[in-house]
């Protein structure tokens, strides 16, 4: 077998020189394609191999059974969770389904995009695209909200720097060095600009000064 | 209790909050002992996801320890160890009755695409996951099983969704003997889908990664030939070259969204989101596959749309087959299999993280530090349980 990237270039036969018109390119041909397949002796040293070569080993095989194995089939649907926060419901169904997760109700402005959002079908790309949107409200409204309880977020700690700078100190340093000179080539951009603001202000006054 | 937290892309914390309650009659309370950073999970950390709220709980592969039921459980007992399946099921749906457990229809009000799934958005029903002390299990009598006293805690909780979903992507492949198998992604979906492809007689296993550490624990860890896709010229003309250019039986996308490899897809799946994830693995599995062959795909996309060649899985006669794991119907043989030592998913945990770290956790598992493959978080209140033996309670 053949290991890692090591592809030997496969025989081609039939080539033949004997048209060959200058500008025109010659292909050989391309032979009989039939790939050879390794016999069972070949992989007698694969662990486990053909264990489940027959199709009665497979579990999921055919794909649809009924009744179901392996579980404790329950007597009809469950009964219904109560709703005890407000749940956003697919248009794609008639009601709620009788489970459902109840962390991190819709809330401020993240929450009124993601009503929103419920409004259209999943079919529509305007649902999904209003949850991203909610989804980056509701990041600076986690940062408010961290603050209203006096926590200042330790953002770069929860990015695990400390696991950048154990594991990954050159590619920290990489990083580092890169944003401080975008930084730096920004900040050096802006003060130009304000510096050329300057000089152009007091032209124009030196000019109207001299004017009258 | 302690949970992980939420706090925008790229940023997680460990935090105290509210312990979960009974909200169903059938609901249990499971103390967690063990919960993995799964690949998936990371499509969340990046942001990607749409309802990903502030403050959610990650994490659909945990084991725990019963610690309270609800008045309607009637099988599950407080003390027995279980594996939770990732995906949340009512068991008598028009989907359960047909073993597709990870479609179920009761579970998820927010999407009608997806069934519940803990800790993974409210896309995926709005529950809480297991990277937290305590987490919530619905419908107790029918998801988790009971874990056999043979059956090692660190397998276990492997056999919650990333072995299943390896070798769910193996049986849809349909492979048949001596069939070359491409499976794109070594992380540890397609590590399992690699050994899965053995254990169904296949031919040749071939893995695509571009991290070198991957490709040389798959190499050794599944026997399998592998390919850095960095190192060569074009995707499916390598493949063809590797398969005397017939291309392959059957191509696995074990990658999904995040996919490396190509600038364009990158640059509109991840960076601008104009489409639902870079659909680079699927471009090159539809070009890499030969006529009449099959394709599965267990990575996972967004819900909107991707740029694909449809037009050549159509020309080519290809057979797609896609799904999430129906994790419960796969156990009774997977346990088969790591009794008999043909696998050992625990051999691919290469962190044990506490809780507490989860923020470093998760950025070693998303920047591939420390040749890092599989990360467990373990809670501090892991070791201060002690659970009923299962031949004790059965």
């Amino acid at each position: 077998m053949e290991s890692r990237n090591d592809v030997t270039e496969h025989q081609h036969h039939g080539h033949d020189h004997e048209h060959d018109h200058g500008h025109v390119q010659q292909h050989p041909g391309q032979g009989h394609i039939a790939p050879r397949r390794p016999s069972r002796a070949e992989l007698q040293h694969i662990q486990g191999w053909g264990a489940d070569l027959d199709r009665k080993n497979r579990p999921a095989v055919p794909m649809e059974r009924t009744p179901p194995r392996f579980i404790h089939q329950p007597d009809g649907d469950p009964v219904q969770q109560r709703e005890k926060v407000e749940i956003l419901v697919s248009t794609e169904r008639p009601g709620i389904t009788p489970l459902f997760g109840t962390g991190q109700p819709p809330s401020g402005l993240s929450g009124m995009i993601r009503r929103l959002a419920f409004k259209s079908s999943e079919n529509d790309v305007r649902h999904w695209l209003l949850l991203l949107l909610a989804d980056r409200v509701n990041v600076v409204e986690g940062v408010a909200e961290d603050l209203a309880r006096g926590h200042i977020p330790n953002i770069l700690g929860e990015m695990g720097i400390k696991a950048e700078m154990k594991h990954n100190p050159q590619g920290l340093a990489k990083k580092a060095l890169v944003t401080g000179a975008v930084l730096g080539a920004a900040w050096y951009l802006l003060s130009r600009r304000d510096r050329d603001d300057d000089d152009l202000h007091h032209r124009y006054h030196r000019e109207r000064h001299y004017r009258r | 209790m302690l949970a992980m937290n939420y706090r925008g892309p790229y940023r997680v914390r460990a935090e105290q909050k509210p312990d979960p309650v009974i909200e169903h009659p059938g609901d249990a309370i499971v103390r967690v002992t063990r919960a993995c950073i799964c690949g998936s999970d990371l499509h969340l950390y990046h942001g990607l996801v749409p309802d990903t709220r502030v403050g959610h709980t990650f994490g659909h592969e945990f084991i725990g320890v019963v610690e309270e039921v609800g008045s309607g459980v009637q099988n599950l007992k407080v003390g027995q160890k279980v594996l939770v399946p990732f995906n949340l099921f009512c068991g008598s749906c028009f989907f359960c009755d047909r073993e597709l457990f990870g479609n179920c229809h009761n579970t998820n009000p927010q999407a009608t695409a997806v069934g519940g799934i803990y800790g993974y958005s409210h896309t995926a029903g709005g529950y809480d996951g297991g990277q937290a002390e305590f987490v919530r299990v619905p419908m107790a009598d029918v998801g988790p099983m009971v874990i056999p006293d043979d059956i090692h805690d660190d397998d276990a909780v492997l056999l919650t969704d990333a072995v299943p979903t390896g070798y769910q992507a193996a049986e849809m492949g349909d492979i048949k003997e001596g069939d070359t198998v491409v499976v794109f992604g070594a992380g540890p979906v397609g590590i399992f889908a690699a050994k899965s492809a053995w254990l169904m007689g296949a031919g040749r296993v071939i893995v695509v990664d571009h991290v070198e550490y991957r490709l040389e624990f798959v190499k050794r860890y599944a026997q399998c030939e592998v390919v850095n896709f960095k190192e060569v010229r074009d995707m499916a003309e390598h493949i063809k070259k590797m398969t005397d250019w017939m291309g392959a039986d059957v191509c696995i996308d074990a990658v999904g969204c995040e996919a490396a490899g190509n600038a364009m897809q990158t640059f509109t799946g991840v960076y601008t989101m104009m489409q639902a994830g870079a659909a680079t693995v699927l471009h090159w599995a539809i070009n890499s596959v030969r006529k009449g062959g099959n394709i599965s795909i267990v990575g996972v996309y967004g819900p909107t749309f991707n740029a694909v060649p449809i037009g050549n899985a159509l020309n080519k006669g290809l057979t797609l087959r896609m799904n999430q794991a129906s994790v419960r119907r796969h156990l009774p043989r997977l346990i088969e299999h790591i009794r008999e030592g043909r696998l050992n998913p625990k051999e691919i945990i290469t962190h044990r993280v506490p809780l507490e770290e989860v923020s470093d956790a998760y950025h070693i598992f998303s920047s591939k530090l420390d040749n890092c493959i599989k990360t467990v978080l373990i809670p501090p209140s892991a070791n201060q349980v002690k659970a009923v033996s299962a031949s004790a309670l059965n």
